[in-house]
């Protein structure tokens, strides 16, 4: 594995121009991710419509080309999809960085699965795939929670 | 020993890394191991093994002889007064830990202040802080100048009369800066303040003559000096070792044990509670009598060259900034890319057989001081050379290139 198929040119521009990097007006759900041993920290914001929708997703935080890269490209291929969807896609993604070959997701487009695949070079990287799936677990963790569990925090 | 020969004491740079050479520039988070050590800890378990200080059989006599060895030669390399102050922990975090659980008990009372510095490792500052909940003692952090060091005066600054210890750092495991601890515990003492030294990296890169320091506490971390792991070594001037309480109970600290009352063993055994990490000490020996083969002035000398060379590469490299300008510096240089991400750094780096260390190596309130959440740091041992600086330098280069800079 060539160093350069982890640092692709896709990952390199998101990480440097991430989308999404700023906070979502109204939003009704979100969770802080904190990867302590490298101080990376994330922080989702997320609107869910009445339909559990994502209405917008947001994020803001520092951390490594990689996981920058990472929220990124999540945060602009979830927006539009419902509750149940997001999960499904999560999981899938967790499951491709940590062992199966490809994407099985039936909610991704082929197009958005190519753009994720850019990420799938992290699995030669043991040390990275935190990077890599930090975002994606806090989005999980802002999706679970309550709005009570929110108040409590603010 | 020549220095060109140094290398080749340690087995562990005859494998490749990604098909490279390795230039492990790790050695601040942990050293490597000569041939001497390893084989130390095998021959010990092969045909010497036996626990210590509880038997009378010849194995058992013969390794208490060998671990009480150790001890003299501990003391012997870091000038202590007195062989019954040199104590075997698991680790510099247990010394420290060791200090703030005993000195805490007897002598700190809530109002009470410890002086740290913002250079402390997170082990020189959490075991104080349990203090800070369990006390209600307060801890004040001396503060560091432009060029990350610190100096006399903002240890005098921060002095009043409620500090009762200061704790410092020998050597910045981030800056790299030298702290003045002769004269910080010259104006400690002149106030009736004790001086812990956490001498992590210190150890290992300076000389030491404890009664020159004049410290009251030295915590010392085996593994960073060529050394096996799970062992540490705490200095403690016998006075302090007589009056403070035990810290861990068990077997080999008594003295006798009644079903009314426990009267404890004499010094060092009063702090040694337990099995020791007894191959760890005994092959600790080999470690000391390395750097003794190597001359101390020699070490110093040698990585003072190199810490020149790589501060004087890196300055000249654009995009590149160092942390901190200490002048008196020794054995790590911390380093940002603009633009790239310490983590990826890093990993870029080891493709090249490159070993730094990426993160804020236990070092928040640091990195929080400098406003960076990571740098990346590379850190020498006694076995570099120019051609792994140079290594260093070419590899950050290739890693400027793929993130177009």
């Amino acid at each position: 594995m060539n160093i350069k198929e982890l640092y692709q040119e896709i990952i390199l521009e998101h990480g440097k121009n991430p989308r999404n990097l700023r906070k979502t007006e109204n939003f009704n759900k979100d969770a802080k991710g904190n990867n302590p041993l490298c101080g990376d920290n994330v922080h989702i914001f997320l609107k869910l419509d009445e339909d559990k929708k994502v209405q917008d997703v947001s994020f803001e935080g520092s951390g490594c080309a990689i996981s920058m890269a990472s929220a990124s490209i999540m945060t602009d291929l979830m927006k539009g999809k419902e509750e149940a969807q997001v999960k499904e896609i999560v999981n899938d993604f967790l499951g491709m960085i940590k062992e199966n070959p490809e994407l099985k997701s039936q909610n991704l487009q082929e197009d958005e699965k190519t753009k994720l695949m850019c990420l799938s070079g992290v699995k030669q990287y043991p040390m990275r795939v935190k990077c890599a799936t930090l975002s994606w677990h806090t989005l999980i963790s802002a999706i679970d929670k309550t709005q009570e569990e929110i108040n409590t925090e603010n | 020993m020549s220095i060109s020969d140094i290398k080749k004491e340690f087995p562990i740079f005859s494998n490749k890394i990604h098909n490279n050479d390795l230039v492990y520039l790790d050695s601040a988070n942990s050293s490597q191991k000569p041939q001497s050590v390893i084989n130390r800890v095998n021959e010990f378990y092969t045909n010497e093994f036996s626990n210590t200080g509880r038997s009378v059989h010849y194995l058992a006599v013969a390794a208490t002889n060998l671990y009480e060895n150790t001890r003299s030669s501990v003391q012997k390399y870091i000038n202590a007064k007195d062989k019954n102050e040199i104590v075997f922990t698991k680790g510099a975090t247990e010394a420290i830990n060791l200090v703030a659980n005993t000195f805490g008990q007897k002598y700190l009372d809530q109002g009470d202040e410890i002086l740290l510095t913002e250079l402390e490792h997170h082990s020189n500052y959490v075991p104080w802080h349990f203090l800070r909940q369990s006390k209600g003692i307060k801890i004040e952090f001396a503060e560091i100048n432009n060029d990350g060091e610190i100096t006399l005066e903002s240890i005098e600054k921060k002095i009043n009369s409620k500090t009762k210890l200061i704790a410092i750092t020998h050597l910045s495991n981030v800056t790299g800066a030298v702290l003045p601890i002769k004269e910080i515990t010259e104006l400690a003492h002149s106030k009736g303040i004790a001086v812990l030294v956490d001498g992590c990296q210190g150890a290992p890169h300076l000389k030491l003559d404890m009664q020159d320091i004049d410290c009251d506490f030295y915590a010392i971390s085996c593994h960073k000096m060529y050394g096996p792991t799970g062992l540490g070594v705490l200095y403690a001037k016998k006075k302090w070792l007589e009056q403070l309480p035990p810290y861990q109970g068990g077997g080999g600290m008594i003295n006798d044990v009644k079903k009314d009352s426990i009267t404890y063993g004499d010094l060092p055994n009063k702090y040694e509670a337990g099995t020791m990490a007894t191959a760890q000490v005994i092959a600790f020996d080999q470690s000391i009598k390395f750097l003794e083969k190597v001359g101390i002035e020699s070490m110093i000398k040698h990585e003072q060259e190199l810490i020149e060379y790589g501060q004087e590469i890196l300055k000249r490299n654009n995009s590149v900034k160092l942390i901190g300008n200490p002048k008196n510096r020794a054995a790590v240089l911390s380093f940002t890319i603009e633009g790239v991400h310490p983590h990826d750094i890093a990993t870029i780096l080891d493709e090249d057989g490159v070993a730094i260390r990426a993160g804020h190596h236990c070092c928040q309130i640091l990195h929080d001081k400098l406003g960076i959440s990571a740098s990346a740091r590379a850190s020498l041992g006694v076995y570099n050379t120019k051609e792994d600086l140079d290594q260093l330098n070419s590899s950050i280069n290739n890693c400027k290139k793929i993130f177009n800079l």
